[in-house]
């Protein structure tokens, strides 16, 4: 998750944004449903050996949807896909300065990645940091035979040379706002939204 | 609290060990990996400056160091110029000009981790200061008996032996009080502490009422090489009436679980079987050891820097 601002306590998914008035959805949980159907039909479309395939959700928000790609891949394709669970937080790049540390999510890698297509899912892709952290940490538990991204929003502003495979929505923003999928429950059970918060955020996210 | 150190139990609060906690949780998968390592701590150096022996809690330390990636470095000053505070002061001061991100202090005299502390400007985790606190040890002993209990409060832990003198002790007392657990001592009368009613605990010179009905029976390491016999007429006296065995185990919870902050005495503080077999979790303590210190190291030994490209 780009989004997370390291001040933030990303154990509470869709806390009340203070700037609740001037936030808008740019995906609602049916575009939600429908992008991710889509994209579960170009992983089949762009894979040959579909018992190969391994979805790897970055927490929190890339959880949820990667347990939906493989609901919606065993209904296509009768696929049976491994569902991992991979933080990033231990292998990012920009925890050397002075704050509180961000508190460390869940890792849960249920196999082996050896020989399997990993196709990280991530709830927005921004700078490309959290993918270069997801695919480090990804290597510490062994050597895939190829590494796909699935990001559900695309917001753009680039920093390091990654490119997203499979792409939900792409959503034009200003570096200062912030991007965030939520569950209005809190608990990232659907229905689930994207909303993009006016100056929500800092330069990084 | 936890910006400047990590000094004693006594001074966080639930939820700074709930932090730590649930840090250490995630450490623990870390530790059950192929490639135990984290590349967050990077670039980071770690000072162990035990001024007092110790093999096991500064292997922990180090190990935990190394699983975040930091640089760890022993230092352990000769034991023979070490009661002058002159002599430790300037050893901080030399430290400190070495830049280090985090010093892990023990000493034999409580409250020199405190005083190094105030002339550093790196955190300093406390890794025992005489009969002061031993942070750490309890942190990981709350995280195994989370580990196996699910859960601390409500519980009741009895803990045996000389409290009065054991650091892990008063360590244990404020870390299981302040979770919510209900806390018992069990000892000769000279071994227990003098403030035990403003502990918040209760004191029981029969280890059969200490033990009735607890979740945790936790004994501690009688420590020969300092008392040398003064605290009690025998060895024998002292297994025959506090000594943890099956037989006496019988009167605690049947889930009940047996620790020891190691090394055992065996025959002792525990019966030999006990030592090494269920309910006993010693080698779990020692294991989780590594996950708290890792968390500890983690939230102190670094900081976030955001990117201000745009600012």
């Amino acid at each position: 998750m780009t989004n997370d601002s390291p001040q933030a306590n990303p154990l509470q998914p869709a806390q009340a944004q203070g700037a609740e008035s001037s936030c808008r959805v740019v995906l609602d949980d049916l575009a939600i449903s429908r992008a991710l159907m889509r994209i579960a039909h170009e992983i089949i479309e762009r894979n040959e050996d579909l018992g190969n395939l391994y979805l790897v959700g970055v927490p929190n928000g890339g959880v949820p949807l990667a347990r939906q790609l493989a609901e919606n891949l065993r209904e296509i394709a009768d696929l049976d896909t491994v569902v991992g669970i991979l933080d990033t937080t231990l292998y990012r790049d920009d925890l050397t300065g002075s704050g509180s540390r961000p508190p460390l999510r869940r890792t849960e890698m249920p196999s082996a990645v050896d020989d399997r297509v990993v196709i990280l899912v991530d709830d927005v892709a921004s700078t490309g940091r959290t993918i270069r952290a997801a695919m480090d940490a990804l290597m510490d538990f062994g050597r895939p035979r190829a590494v796909q991204v699935v990001a559900l929003v695309d917001r753009g502003h680039r920093e390091l040379p990654i490119k997203i495979d499979y792409v939900g929505k792409n959503i034009p923003t200003k570096r200062a706002e912030l991007v965030k999928l939520r569950a209005r429950n809190g608990s990232y059970q659907r229905p689930l939204e994207v909303v993009v918060t006016a100056e929500g955020g800092r330069a990084d996210e | 609290m936890m910006g400047r150190g990590l000094l004693g139990i006594e001074d966080l609060e639930r939820a700074d060990i709930e932090t730590i906690l649930e840090t250490a949780e995630r450490m623990q998968e870390v530790g059950r990996r192929d490639v135990k390592k984290v590349p967050t701590l990077r670039g980071r150096t770690i000072v162990n400056l035990f001024f007092e022996p110790s093999t096991r809690t500064r292997t922990s330390f180090e190990i935990a160091g190394k699983r975040l990636s930091a640089d760890v470095v022993n230092f352990t000053p000769a034991s023979s110029s070490l009661t002058k505070a002159e002599t430790i002061l300037d050893t901080a001061k030399n430290l400190d000009a070495m830049a280090p991100d985090a010093v892990v202090v023990r000493h034999a005299v409580a409250g020199v981790p405190k005083r190094i502390a105030d002339e550093l400007g790196a955190p300093v985790i406390n890794a025992g200061d005489g009969a002061h606190e031993h942070p750490t040890q309890a942190l990981l002993d709350l995280l195994t008996v989370r580990e196996e209990k699910g859960r601390i409060d409500g519980l009741t832990v009895t803990i045996i032996g000389d409290v009065a003198h054991s650091r892990v002790a008063r360590s244990d007392i404020y870390a299981f009080r302040k979770m919510g657990a209900e806390v018992r001592l069990a000892a000769p009368p000279t071994m227990l502490p003098a403030d035990v009613e403003s502990l918040g605990v209760k004191g029981f010179t029969s280890l059969r009422e200490a033990i009735d009905g607890a979740d945790v029976v936790m004994a501690l390491r009688i420590q020969f090489e300092r008392l040398a016999g003064a605290l009690f007429p025998s060895v024998r006296e002292y297994s025959a009436t506090f000594g943890v065995d099956r037989a006496k185990l019988r009167y605690a919870k049947d889930d009940a679980i047996v620790m020891h902050p190691g090394p055992v005495n065996r025959g002792v503080e525990l019966s030999h079987d006990l030592a090494d077999h269920r309910p006993s979790v010693i080698l779990d303590q020692v294991r989780n050891g590594v996950a708290i210190r890792m968390a500890v190291l983690y939230l102190l030994a670094g900081r976030t820097r955001v990117e201000r490209e745009e600012e």
